[in-house]
């Protein structure tokens, strides 16, 4: 287990550095100096020149790359030009908020489509179980945005229950003092996610229902409910743990689309605007963030994964 | 050594058992097979309705349907249906028009990015699954490394630089896809380079080159075809949410995600025409590719399982 671990741990540092590599290189060949911004679009060739020299931007990409490890290492993610202010001050202003709605989607996510992906498998072929899997289906085809607009018609225009614009305060306190109206991004979100979900539940559940010790659980007389609980939930809720390990991504890439869609000022929106305005420090960041919280959460959910599960033997 | 008689280089996955008796019969059956078992299945013929319907709707359509999708009208927006079948958008434009021709750019784009990442997955997998050890191990980490990037937001800086037409958004898509078919490649060939019609190509002097498109890759084809159809899917969802960013293909051009983007800003002034034609076609026809993935899937998994 330790030396899986330390193995483990060791490809991971890879991953990450191969990351910060890819990312600072792509951020090199789009946009290999920020001098346009920063000068505006009618800066001369040798004030552009003349900045870039300055602040180290014709120097070989291998020294900047260093430059940029060694900021990295310290926790200096990099300066917004168009916004005056250190990308890490923005992160720290507007991460309550996504954390917020990425988490509570999560784990909205995980409480229906758990219960619900078991129900599908033991009531298999049942009127319900067609119905979830048709429905499943449907909103796994659709774009969560497709899914915000619906929702923002029907729950919002047609019958009026909460409003379409949503608190507009960057701080977290300040948006939950409005929590109704951030309801919508949240089913938004989450209808997303059991959609993908409860179909990897149902098939996870199916998989479990065929085994042997279902059966000798059944044959020597526990009753059905005992049967579930212990035997069938708990086996059939381990690849719910890898799942929830490879979903980051998902849920920041749905994330950006729902903060756009919604207009709530997080770090999706962020992202969006900064593209918008050539920002790519701010672009960077984010993308770079979120690839090591990736690598992160399936290394967590692999540990957890082997916690949970006796069988898988590390080697 | 002169008794080795060389076994015939199958083309197909059915052939690849290595039971002589079998060679010969699934050889005439092998993608036949796979066919029969998916015509049999109603939901993924439901998808190929489906399909066929859109390409003939968006490329026939409009040589039908004729309506101007160059010159903006401004004196005739935001009609209701009435005013032509589906009405008109902000611009003006022909909004049934409107939706053949971004049906076009969204399907094109989604095969084509497909097909890009495929190839690339497929080469990559296969050289990394048959050269095996340090170059396998290296290959692969390229691909976790890549994977663990997330793909909307990296597509998005690529493409708000150099996307906005068909070409440059496909290989932007296509080039950051190909890790999914990648891993399934190599899979399939660390399996398959054990097996005896393989190393007797080998033994008879096969190049790599010659191992790697005779015999590897014709015989992965049945999972690489099944992924196809789900990266077709994903392509038109990540365009589309390209074009609902406002990063999709520019005018006079429009693909399904931008014009989702119009509807999304006069969803409150009650403008339902817009958003529901556009949202129900791109939510069938990535459901139809999503049916034909399902239905081939379990036709070529029938087939391994009576194997």
């Amino acid at each position: 287990m330790t030396g899986y671990l330390i193995r483990r741990l060791g490809t991971a540092i890879i991953v990450v550095l191969g990351i910060i590599l890819v990312t600072f290189l792509m951020l090199h060949i789009v946009a290999p100096s920020p001098a346009q911004t920063v000068l505006g679009p009618k800066a001369t060739p040798a004030a552009i020149s003349a900045w870039n020299h300055t602040n180290g931007f014709d120097r070989p990409w291998y020294s900047q790359f260093g430059t940029y490890l060694n900021n990295l290492l310290h926790g200096n993610l990099g300066w917004s030009y168009k916004l005056n202010q250190t990308v890490d001050s923005l992160f720290k202003e507007k991460a309550p908020l996504s954390g917020f709605l990425s988490l509570t989607s999560l784990v909205v996510a995980i409480a229906v489509a758990l219960p619900l992906g078991i129900f599908q498998a033991v009531k298999r072929n049942s009127f319900g179980d067609v119905s979830a899997t048709t429905l499943a289906f449907v909103f796994y085809s659709m774009p969560v945005f497709l899914v915000a607009l619906l929702l923002i018609q029907v729950f919002a225009l047609s019958l009026g229950w909460v409003d379409a614009n949503v608190p507009q305060d960057q701080s977290l306190s300040g948006a939950l003092a409005h929590f109704k109206d951030l309801i919508l991004p949240i089913v938004a979100l989450a209808t997303t996610a059991v959609a993908s979900y409860s179909r990897y539940q149902r098939s996870s559940s199916l998989d479990v229902l065929a085994q042997d010790y279902i059966k000798v659980a059944r044959a020597k007389g526990l009753s059905e409910r005992l049967v579930f609980s212990r035997h069938l939930v708990r086996n059939a809720s381990l690849p719910m743990i890898t799942l929830i390990g490879l979903s980051l991504p998902v849920l920041i890439g749905g994330n950006v689309l729902i903060e756009y869609a919604f207009n709530i000022n997080g770090l999706g929106l962020m992202f969006v605007n900064a593209l918008s305005n050539d920002d790519y420090n701010v672009l960077m960041a984010y993308t770079l963030i979120t690839a090591i919280l990736t690598v992160i959460g399936n290394l967590v959910a692999d540990v957890c994964l082997t916690l949970s599960d006796p069988r898988i033997k590390l080697v | 050594m002169t008794t080795i008689v060389p076994p015939p280089a199958p083309a197909d996955p059915g052939a690849t058992s290595t039971d002589a008796g079998d060679i010969a019969v699934e050889i005439q059956t092998g993608w036949k097979l796979t066919l029969r078992e998916f015509a049999r299945n109603k939901l993924a013929l439901l998808g190929v309705g489906i399909l066929v319907f859109f390409v003939l709707f968006c490329f026939v359509g409009p040589f039908v349907y004729h309506t101007n999708q160059v010159a903006t009208n401004l004196l005739n927006t935001d009609q209701p249906p009435g005013n032509g079948p589906l009405g008109t958008d902000s611009n003006g434009f022909d909004v049934l028009g409107r939706l053949m021709l971004g049906g076009q750019t969204s399907l094109e784009i989604g095969l084509l990015a497909a097909v890009i990442a495929t190839v690339i997955g497929t080469l990559w997998g296969a050289v990394a699954g048959l050269l095996g050890g340090l170059v396998d191990a290296a290959m692969m980490r390229v691909v976790d490394i890549l994977l663990s990037l997330p793909f909307l937001l990296v597509v998005l800086i690529v493409a708000h630089r150099y996307g906005s037409n068909v070409w440059n958004l496909s290989l932007i898509l296509g080039v950051f896809s190909w890790l999914v078919p990648a891993r399934l490649v190599r899979g399939e060939v660390l399996t398959l380079r054990v097996r005896d019609f393989v190393s007797a190509a080998r033994v008879m002097g096969g190049s790599r080159t010659r191992l790697i498109f005779r015999h590897l890759i014709p015989n992965a084809m049945g999972t690489v075809i099944v992924n196809i159809t789900f990266q077709i899917a994903d392509a038109i969802l990540a365009l589309a949410a390209l074009g609902f960013l406002n990063f999709g293909v520019h005018y006079p051009h429009t693909d399904w995600g931008s014009q989702i983007a119009d509807a999304a800003d006069n969803l409150s002034n009650g403008y339902w025409w817009l958003v529901f034609p556009v949202g129900i076609a791109l939510v069938l026809v990535v459901m139809a590719f999503n049916l034909i993935g399902d239905g081939l899937r379990d036709a070529v998994d029938v087939r391994l399982r009576k194997r």
